[in-house]
């Protein structure tokens, strides 16, 4: 197998302001399949073409925003062998109990100097509903809303992004498929980082607050239905950032919008395949416009600012 | 039943109903004053202050609107829904910068530019 160590971003914890209302538009509008409720009132789903027990756990809290993403890891082993080093490269590690969520096995965990909080887990049980797999048809059952196949991305805002790149690349073996630089100096403003063949699993913007969620990404299969989740928010009157666009960065096909407590979602479809040995694509800083949202070629003020 | 509301920053004013946030009205109607974000009440931008008038609110995220900022009436324009004529005053805002050094261009600054 080439394909080792960190394989995907697998969970990711997210805090909303009131439950019912997160589950609708979870369930209702991207279409993920709600997969339980537990005793301390967080909710689990997957999307519909994930094998795993779930990838999304809504919490219901006092603030919005992100709690942590966790990569899923490819053995015991590996996740075994990784504490040391996370711990050699100057983090403190902690530790998960398994069943902490239902299904999923023991975690570790840690907070990157942009003060995001990631974990990495290997075992986690397979969904009871999960694709198929002996002459497996293309989906068991129509999806919901948008139709969100999987958990996809996510991008985090925060200081520090070029010691994430760091640990990202020098510990986890990841690598960065695309940038954007700053005007002066060799920091970069954003950076693209990904432990597999897609272009990016996790993406940082530099920013002073600390531990900032921008958005969480969903797959959707190609440009339609980028169109139809479009149609649905309007249908919906859910909150609608901007889109459908393109990026010109990752070159995905995109629309962003908002959870009911005021986290972004975007539901992307396409984007080039990435390999560690391409060059890494650059932006300078006065075309990150264009590089954000290919069609406008313009940033507006809200993609810089609302944050949760 | 609908209330006026007026936004003191820019002397604007608006019709706005009790089935409606601030916002909404505002956003509804193609006016302009209170920074536009998440509309959910998480991400702090469209921050007021109340200074005159009644009103209802729903859940605030506590990282942007603190018990403190409630007891002044700071409040969320996208959370709250007016019980009578209302003057308000914009106290959050769209950062401009994504690292307080570096100042990127957007549309919103082309559109103020084409408007001054
Ligand atoms: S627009 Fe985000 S909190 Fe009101
Ligand atoms: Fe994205």
């Amino acid at each position: 197998m080439a394909f080792k160590g960190v394989l995907r971003p697998g969970l990711i914890q997210i805090r909303v302001l009131n439950m019912d209302e997160a589950i609708n538009h979870y369930q209702n509008i991207l279409g993920l399949n709600i997969v339980s409720t537990e005793a301390d009132g967080r909710v689990y789903l997957k999307g519909w073409d994930e094998f795993d027990h779930h990838s999304v756990v809504l919490r219901q809290a006092e603030s919005a925003g992100l709690d942590y993403v966790a990569f899923k890891v490819d053995s015991d082993d590996y996740l075994r062998e990784i504490e040391p080093r996370i711990v050699a490269w100057g983090l403190e590690v902690d530790h998960v109990p398994a069943g902490e969520q239902p299904g999923v096995g023991p975690r570790i965990g840690f907070t990157l100097p942009t003060g995001h909080r990631i974990e990495l887990y290997h075992q986690i049980d397979m969904a009871e509903d999960h694709p198929g797999i002996i002459n497996p048809d293309i989906y068991q059952r129509r999806p919901d809303g948008m139709g969100a196949s999987r958990f996809d991305h996510l991008l985090c805002y925060g200081p520090n992004i070029g010691k994430a790149r760091e640990f990202f690349c020098e510990v986890l073996d990841f690598y960065q498929p695309e940038k954007v630089d700053l005007p002066e100096g060799d920091g970069s403003l954003a950076i693209w980082l990904t432990a597999s063949n897609k272009a990016h699993d996790i993406a940082f913007v530099e920013h002073e607050e600390p531990g900032k969620l921008h958005h969480v990404a969903f797959l959707l299969q190609d440009w339609n239905e980028v169109g139809a989740a479009a149609d649905i928010i309007s249908i919906n009157d859910v909150s609608l950032d901007i889109g459908p666009t393109r990026h010109g960065i990752t070159r995905g096909q995109t629309i962003y919008f908002f959870d009911p407590s005021g986290n972004r979602n975007e539901v992307y479809a396409g984007g080039y395949t990435a390999y560690p040995d391409h060059p890494v694509r650059s932006w300078d800083f006065d075309h990150v416009g264009k590089g954000i949202f290919y069609y406008e070629r313009t940033l507006n003020d809200r993609f810089l600012t609302v944050l949760t | 039943m609908r209330y006026r509301v007026t936004i003191e920053n820019c002397s604007e004013t608006y019709p706005c109903s009790e089935q409606q946030t601030l916002l909404q009205g505002m956003e509804q109607l193609g006016k302009r004053g209170i920074p536009v974000g998440c509309r959910g009440g998480g991400c702090g931008v469209c921050r007021v202050q109340v200074t005159s008038g009644t009103f209802s609110k729903a859940k605030m995220s506590r990282s942007v609107i603190s018990e403190a900022d409630e007891s002044k009436r700071i409040v969320l324009a996208c959370r709250c829904t007016p019980t009578s004529d209302l003057s308000i005053s914009v106290v959050g805002k769209m950062e401009k910068a994504l690292n307080g050094k570096h100042r990127i261009q957007t549309e919103d600054d082309l559109s103020v530019a084409a408007v001054g």
